[in-house]
């Protein structure tokens, strides 16, 4: 259903294990069906392909030779961290390699005084911060799935999580990085300094999805940890009046460290999963965490409070302790699972708006919900207005599965249409592939392949995520009407 | 006084695309003293961007200004002080006709930068034209955009090489509620050791710098947070410190009047030494960005300090010179193999301020 591309290798399958197996030990090689099974998919499970064969190398010598191999004899290779992505990203090539950089765990080294760690791909999120926490440091970027995503995953998809308002996306997080390309050479990206000679090649890198080349290494940089942190709860009976609310925190000059928001059905969802103490009755309630020194967190508590009542919160709550701001947390970061129990199956979302359309886009959504009867739970990074609405369906309903689908691009087409994007976190890989073309025209498409082309010329790495050909928008019907302009009109008509 | 002339620039370019024929880009040409001077852009047909200005979209509350690249950084800066908010990189403007894009397109960075992050860090999308003269747009007004590879970003510090800003799109800040500036008197190291320790504590830390044996550090943020950072770290307080600042990021300190070619090295902040021989007179630094960046007025030949520079893994630039034209910190081939390949991918003609980064480029 979803094949990515049909790039074909020009050597066996048995010789290419043959060679693979020359290059790393035997039990680092895996082909048999029950060995590769759980490679078939990443974090969208919707999509799934059994690969030819899976290499786990441990050192970035063996990295080179494979993919010095693949390079050689035209074979794919997928670059797999952890598997977590949502965005079908580490979905497998039918007929290629694919590279689990899951052996690369090392933490090579923290160095409290410059600021930074280097660690190997593998290596977990949490980990580093965890590592890095007997020097009172810790690495900013949280994704939700922290304990498992990897930080070269992080990397290939730029990801974020709950403080990046304050604190930044994983590419403002980032020193160095190694790469080996899809010849076999190893770069070294970026130095020791804060910038480095020539294009940035660090944010280029940053959210290229595995297309451009195989992260090695990753130097990070690392934050003091704040002297304080505390959360303020609000509970509002209109959703509009949480997102004036919003804007009114930023007007009054806070810049918080994590500012998100639930709808009805998403605060429901979690006080049933973990007792949170939501307000059951609010329409939306917002999670305002202000973090920094003590005494600055003081000041901007009362600040808020006064700032959140003025806009219309029906309750404003502030943790007493750790416990209590703990537990509120929790119920936002169990969210997904907490929706996940309310129905078989469901479909999380990613787009981005300008956070003054949230109530357009909230309405029109509501309306798109009606017309395809699948509900939809709103979870909400509402300070940089990444949407994450949730999808409800059943997959062992026919037909079910493709209308959720059809309902999330016409969610992610409106988010574009308000100026916002197709994806604020997850990245595109094989799922948004269709809704590129309606954020970009075909100019665009084209640059992108050129940068493309300009690290991988043969397609070889990651073929057919990402960009989609100009073919695949035609056939898609993509109305990106760049004014007044027909979208690809090089190409024949569908 | 907005002007869109984007039909006009894109139509220049296309018809120099077609004669295969160099352009050199400019604005406010307050920054026509960086970078290298190619043989090529002394023939090369002149594309004045400032005749594309205006502010596009400015809405305080989403925290992101768009403008015209012409539109003058002077400005941009002027309508966010009125409301409160700034660009959090403090980007040096040289010149009162410094432009917003070629802010961007040079990714000059103030004494914020180690605190808050780079002008690349608070670009959040750019209207472009590429050296085969299309109008293409990348990123966009949000703060979160991972659809498509960061071209926007590949563009920032790219010179114009790789394409002409027609439009940025950048977040903006709040200014800080307070600021206070503690000055000490010290060595180069204990100066170093300090904004060491300090950076390693949430301390809210905004700009810091050492010169003529004395440390300033400033510190912005809410007033309790401020003045409790004054007591833990005291010192001396500076009056009169945003003047300071100022003349620190426009390059007006007597340490930069003197006669000599001004260099700008980045590299990591605990480097001791530069390394370079003794008679080349090393200690003649200022030290910004917590230890990360050293300005030095040295005669050392370009390839003496750029050898000492890659040792430590950072890199060289000659900021101010006359005539020397290795600038930039030489790249590895495979490195400059990459560069070359994405100039092709955008220029492929080579026509917008070639040599300007690199003379293969
Ligand atoms: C419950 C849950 C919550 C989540 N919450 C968040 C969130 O809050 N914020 C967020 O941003 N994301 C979130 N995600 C998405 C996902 O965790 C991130 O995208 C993460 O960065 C993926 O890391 P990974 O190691 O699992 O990468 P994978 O899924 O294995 O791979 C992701 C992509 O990166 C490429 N890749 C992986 N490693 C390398 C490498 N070494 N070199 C080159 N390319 C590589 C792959 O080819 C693929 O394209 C969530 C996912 C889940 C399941």
């Amino acid at each position: 259903m979803h094949s990515p591309d049909k790039t074909t290798p020009e050597i066996s399958s048995d010789a290419l294990i043959d060679s693979l197996q020359q290059i790393i030990p035997l039990d680092s090689v895996l082909f048999e069906k029950e060995d590769l099974k759980p490679y078939e998919c990443d974090g969208l499970s919707a999509y799934r392909a059994i690969p030819l064969v899976v290499v786990l190398p441990e050192t970035i010598e063996q990295v080179k030779q494979i993919l010095t191999l693949c390079h050689q004899y035209r074979v794919p290779v997928v670059a797999r961290g952890a598997g977590t992505g949502l965005s079908g990203g580490a979905l497998p090539h039918e007929q290629g390699v694919l590279l689990s950089l899951a052996k690369f765990t090392n933490i090579i080294d923290i160095n409290p005084k410059r600021r930074i760690a280097t660690v190997q791909p593998g290596v977990r999120n949490l980990a580093i911060s965890q590592a890095a926490d007997q020097y009172g440091l810790y690495y900013a970027p949280d994704p939700s799935s922290q304990i498992a995503c990897t930080i070269g995953g992080n990397v290939a998809e730029n990801s974020g999580g709950v403080h990046c308002l304050k604190y930044g996306l994983t590419v403002h997080n980032i020193q160095q990085l190694k790469i080996i390309t899809i010849d076999g050479e190893l770069l070294t990206i970026s130095g020791s300094g804060l910038d480095s000679a020539g294009y940035d090649l660090l944010a280029l890198m940053t959210g290229s999805e595995g297309m451009l080349g195989v992260i090695v290494e990753v130097t990070v940089k690392l934050l003091p940890k704040p002297e304080r942190a505390q959360v303020i709860l609000a509970a509002f009976d209109d959703v509009v009046k949480a997102g004036e609310a919003v804007g009114n925190i930023i007007a009054a000059g806070i810049i918080p460290g994590g500012l998100e928001m639930m709808d009805k059905l998403a605060i429901r969802a979690a006080e049933d999963f973990v007792h949170a103490g939501y307000p059951l009755q609010a329409e939306a309630i917002l999670l305002c965490e202000l973090d920094g020194t003590n005494e600055e967190v003081s000041q901007h508590i009362l600040k808020v409070r006064e700032v959140l009542k003025q806009s219309g919160a029906s309750e404003v709550r502030t943790a007493r302790d750790e416990a209590e701001r703990q537990v509120l947390w929790q119920g936002r970061k169990a969210a997904f699972p907490a929706v996940g129990r309310l129905s078989p199956d469901y479909y999380c979302m990613d787009g981005t708006i300008p956070r003054k359309q949230l109530p357009q886009v909230l309405k029109a959504m509501a309306d798109l919900s009606a017309e395809y009867e699948l509900p939809v739970a709103n979870v909400f990074h509402a300070g940089d207005g990444n949407l994450h609405p949730l999808i409800l369906y059943d997959a062992n309903i026919p037909g079910e599965l493709e209308r959720t689908e059809e309902f999330g691009g016409k969610i992610l087409e409106l988010c574009v249409e308000v100026g916002g994007t197709i994806t604020g976190e997850h990245g595109v890989g094989m799922e948004k592939i269709n809704q590129m073309c309606v954020q970009f025209n075909s100019l665009e498409l084209q640059q992108f392949h050129a940068v493309k082309a300009a690290f991988d010329p043969d397609g070889l790495l990651n073929p057919g995520k990402a960009v989609p050909s100009l073919h695949r928008c035609a056939e898609f019907g993509a109305m990106h009407v760049h004014k007044g302009e027909l979208p690809f009109p090089e190409l024949e008509r569908f | 006084m907005n002007s869109d002339i984007s039909q006009q620039l894109q139509q220049q370019v296309q018809h120099a695309f077609e004669r295969k024929a160099a352009l050199s880009i400019f604005a406010g040409n307050s920054k026509a003293f960086y970078g290298r001077s190619d043989a090529r852009a002394a023939s090369a047909e002149i594309l004045d961007v400032s005749g594309h200005r205006g502010v596009l979209n400015y809405e305080p509350t989403e925290l992101v200004i768009t403008a015209r690249a012409g539109t003058p950084l002077r400005e941009i800066e002027k309508l966010l002080e009125e409301n409160g908010q700034m660009l959090p990189f403090e980007p040096p403007a040289f010149s009162d006709n410094a432009t917003i894009g070629g802010t961007i397109a040079c990714n000059l960075s103030g004494p914020r930068r180690a605190y808050t992050g780079a002008a690349r860090d608070f670009l959040l999308g750019c209207k472009i034209i590429n050296g085969k003269g299309e109008i293409l747009s990348f990123g966009g007004e949000v703060m979160k955009n991972v659809a498509g590879y960061d071209v926007s970003r590949l563009m920032a510090g790219a010179m114009g090489t790789l394409g002409i800003l027609l439009e940025v799109s950048l977040k903006v800040l709040p200014v800080a509620e307070m600021e206070s500036t503690q000055l000490f008197q010290c060595t180069a190291a204990e100066a170093l050791d300090r904004m060491h320790a300090w950076s390693q504590t949430p301390l809210p830390l905004s700009a810091s710098s050492y010169h003529d044996s004395t440390l300033r550090v400033r510190l912005s943020g809410a007033t309790e947070a401020v003045k409790a950072a004054v007591d833990t770290i005291s010192g001396e307080t500076v009056t009169a410190a945003e003047q300071y600042w100022q003349q620190l990021r426009e390059q007006r300190l007597d340490f930069f009047t003197e006669e000599k070619p001004l260099w700008r090295i980045s590299l990591a902040s605990d480097t001791v030494s530069l390394g370079l021989p003794a008679d080349y007179n090393e200690d003649n630094c200022l030290y910004e960005w917590g230890g990360a960046l050293r300005w030095l007025k040295s005669d050392a030949p370009a390839e003496t300090i750029q050898y000492a520079v890659a040792e430590l893994d950072g890199h060289a630039t000659l900021f101010r010179h006359d005539g020397d034209n290795n600038v930039f910190q030489p790249l590895t081939p495979g490195l400059m193999r990459i560069h070359q390949n994405l100039k092709q991918a955008f220029d492929p003609e080579n026509i917008l301020n070639p040599g300007k980064l690199y003379p293969e480029l």
